[in-house]
C-alpha cells in the first residue's frame, strides 16, 4: 500500500508541516466531502497583500494529508496573487509525484487554498 | 515485521515448504504417466485428495484441484449455470460476497441468467427468510459466503443450506477463509457445492479445490486431457497439490483456533476501550471468523491507518476507497447499511496460528497513538 508514494510524499504525511487553525484567520477555505473519503481545510493569515502564516487541517488518505502539508509549505510567504496561481500540478510536482489514481481524488489543496484567498477577498 | 494481512495470504508453514520440495525436484513425474515417477506423482495426490475429502466429510472423488478459490468460484457458478439451463436461468447470492463469486455472477446476467443480490443485516448475517422469499421456480443455485473475507461474519450454512435442499436447489459456499478455522461438514451443513484454497491457511498459492457433491450437474470450465474426472484439465500440481494437503493436516487443531480467537478478543478489546469513537464490524463472538478484526474509526481514512501502522512494521488491510482501484468503499462493509465515511474509516486486522500476544499488544499500544495524531489533524474530529 504504502509502495505507491514515493519518500517525500510519505514525509509530508508522516510529518505534516503547519498542522492546525488559526483563531483569527483572515480567510478559511474547505474543499472535499466525509463521503468521498477527503476533506480539506485551510487557514490563512494575510499581512500586506501577503500570506503570513497557514495552518491546515485534512481528513483523508496519505495523498490527501501529503498534499495539503506540501501546499502549506509553498504558499507562506507568496503574495495572494502568486499563491492564487498554484495549480494541483504545481503541488504533486512539488512532491516528485503521485499516482495517478490519486492526482484528482485526493489532490485538492490547491482548490482548498484558493477558497481561502476568495474567503478573505470576500470580507475585503 | 508484525504481519496482520493473513486475510489476504498466509506465511506458508515450513513443514509445508518441506513436504512440497521432492515433489519439485524428484518425484516430478506427470501423474498421468504409467512409469515409476508418474505412480508416485499419482498415489501424492489421491492421498491429499482423501485428506481434504476427510476434512469436511466429503469422499474422495468429490474433490477436484483447481488453481485456487477464484477458479472454484467460477467453476461452481458457472459450470452449474451452464448446465442446468433446462431448470431455469436464476441464481441466488449476496452482496457481500468475495469479487469473483460477484464478478462471475455479473458475467453471467450478461449470458441470460438473472441474479438476486440478498441483502445482509448490521453483522452480516443473510436472513433465512429473505434467501427463502427470493427462491423462484427457475432458481438453479445459491451461493453464500461462509467466512466474510473482510468482517469475519460466519453464516448459518445448515439452516440457509436445509431452504436450499427443500426447494431443490444446489447450495455453494465459498469456505476460503473459514476452511480449517470453524466446524464444517458437507453433509450436516447441506451443502452440493464447496471452494477451498490453500493459501490462507499457510499452503502455497495457486492451488484449490471444489467439492462436488455426487450428482451434481455441471460442466467443466476447462477442456483437455480430462483430468480430475473430467472435471478441471491440465497436468495436476502436485507440489501445490501436496503443500495443499499438509496444511490441512497442520491447520486443523482446535488448539490454533482457540489461539487466534483469544489474541482476537484481546485486540478487540484493547482497540475499543483504548480508542473513542470506534465501532466494531461484523458479528461478535462464535459467530465470527477466529482471526478477524475490522473496526471502523470515525474522523479518520483508513489509508491513512494503515500506512502509519506500516511505518511501524504492522501490516493491515482497509475497505476505504482510497485504497481501492475502483476508489469506492468496500461493497461488503456498504451492504451492512454503514455510512460511506465509516467505510473509509475501517480497519482489517486478520491474525494466524503464529500470531503472538506480544505483537498484539504492540498493536493495541501503536494504535491509539496513530489515531490520536490522525484526529490531531482531522477537521472532521470533535474541536476540529
Amino acid at each position: 500500500m504504502v509502495k505507491i508514494y514515493n519518500e517525500k510524499v510519505m514525509e509530508h504525511f508522516k510529518n505534516p508541516r503547519n498542522v492546525g487553525e488559526l483563531e483569527h484567520a483572515d480567510g478559511v477555505g474547505q474543499v472535499g466531502n466525509p463521503v468521498c473519503g477527503d476533506v480539506m481545510k485551510i487557514f490563512i493569515k494575510v499581512k500586506n497583500g501577503k500570506i503570513s502564516d497557514i495552518k491546515f487541517k485534512t481528513y483523508g488518505c496519505v495523498s490527501a494529508i501529503a498534499t495539503t502539508s506540501m501546499l502549506t509549505e509553498m504558499a507562506k510567504g507568496k503574495t495572494l496573487k502568486e499563491a492564487k496561481k498554484i495549480t494541483r500540478d504545481d503541488v504533486a510536482e512539488a512532491l516528485g509525484g503521485l499516482p495517478p489514481i490519486k492526482m484528482h481524488c485526493s489532490n485538492l489543496a490547491a482548490d482548498a487554498l484558493k477558497k481561502a484567498i476568495e474567503d478573505y477577498e470576500n470580507k475585503q | 515485521m508484525i504481519y496482520l494481512d493473513n486475510g489476504a495470504t498466509t506465511m506458508m508453514d515450513p513443514d509445508v515448504v518441506k513436504a512440497m520440495i521432492p515433489y519439485f525436484n524428484e518425484k516430478y513425474g506427470n501423474a498421468s504417466s504409467t512409469h515409476m515417477m508418474g505412480v508416485w506423482a499419482r498415489q501424492a495426490i489421491d492421498e491429499a485428495r482423501h485428506t481434504i475429502a476427510k476434512s469436511i466429510g466429503a469422499k474422495d472423488e468429490e474433490i477436484i484441484f483447481t488453481s485456487g478459490g477464484t477458479e472454484s468460484n467460477n467453476a461452481a457458478l458457472k459450470g452449474v449455470a451452464f448446465a442446468n439451463k433446462d431448470r431455469g436461468k436464476h441464481i441466488i447470492t449476496t452482496k457481500i460476497e468475495h469479487d469473483c463469486v460477484l464478478n462471475s455472477c455479473k458475467w453471467l446476467e450478461t449470458q441470460g441468467f438473472e441474479v438476486t443480490y440478498l441483502n445482509v443485516d448490521r453483522e452480516g448475517f443473510v436472513r433465512p427468510e429473505d434467501l427463502e422469499k427470493a427462491i423462484r421456480k427457475d432458481t438453479i443455485i445459491v451461493s453464500i459466503i461462509h467466512g466474510n473475507n473482510e468482517i469475519g461474519t460466519i453464516q448459518d450454512l445448515k439452516r440457509l443450506g436445509e431452504i436450499c435442499r427443500k426447494h431443490n436447489v444446489y447450495f455453494h459456499t465459498d469456505a476460503c477463509q473459514s476452511y480449517t478455522k470453524t466446524e464444517f461438514d458437507v453433509k450436516k451443513q447441506n451443502l452440493d457445492l464447496v471452494t477451498l484454497n490453500a493459501h490462507k491457511i499457510h499452503g502455497p498459492k495457486g492451488i484449490g479445490a471444489l467439492y462436488i457433491r455426487h450428482g451434481v450437474k455441471i460442466t467443466p470450465l476447462l477442456h483437455g486431457g480430462g483430468h480430475e474426472f473430467r472435471m478441471r484439465s491440465g497436468t495436476e500440481n502436485v507440489p501445490g497439490i501436496v503443500g495443499f494437503a499438509k496444511s490441512v493436516k497442520l491447520a486443523m487443531h482446535d488448539k490454533h483456533v482457540k489461539h487466534m480467537a483469544r489474541l482476537r478478543d484481546i485486540l478487540i478489546k484493547d482497540i475499543t476501550e483504548n480508542i473513542p469513537d470506534v465501532l466494531l464490524n461484523g458479528a461478535k463472538g462464535e459467530k465470527r471468523l477466529c482471526n478477524n478484526v475490522n473496526v471502523s474509526f470515525r474522523y479518520v481514512e483508513g489509508e491513512s491507518i494503515g500506512a502509519l501502522l506500516d511505518a511501524k512494521g504492522i501490516s493491515s488491510s482497509t475497505g476505504s476507497a482510497c485504497s481501492s482501484h475502483s476508489l469506492e468503499p468496500s461493497h461488503v462493509l456498504m451492504a451492512l447499511g454503514m455510512k460511506a465515511e465509516e467505510a473509509h474509516g475501517s480497519l482489517r486486522l486478520t491474525l494466524s496460528r503464529f500470531t503472538t500476544e506480544e505483537e498484539i499488544k504492540k498493536v493495541s499500544s501503536e494504535l491509539p497513538k496513530i489515531i490520536e495524531k490522525l484526529r490531531k489533524i482531522s477537521p472532521l474530529a470533535k474541536g476540529g
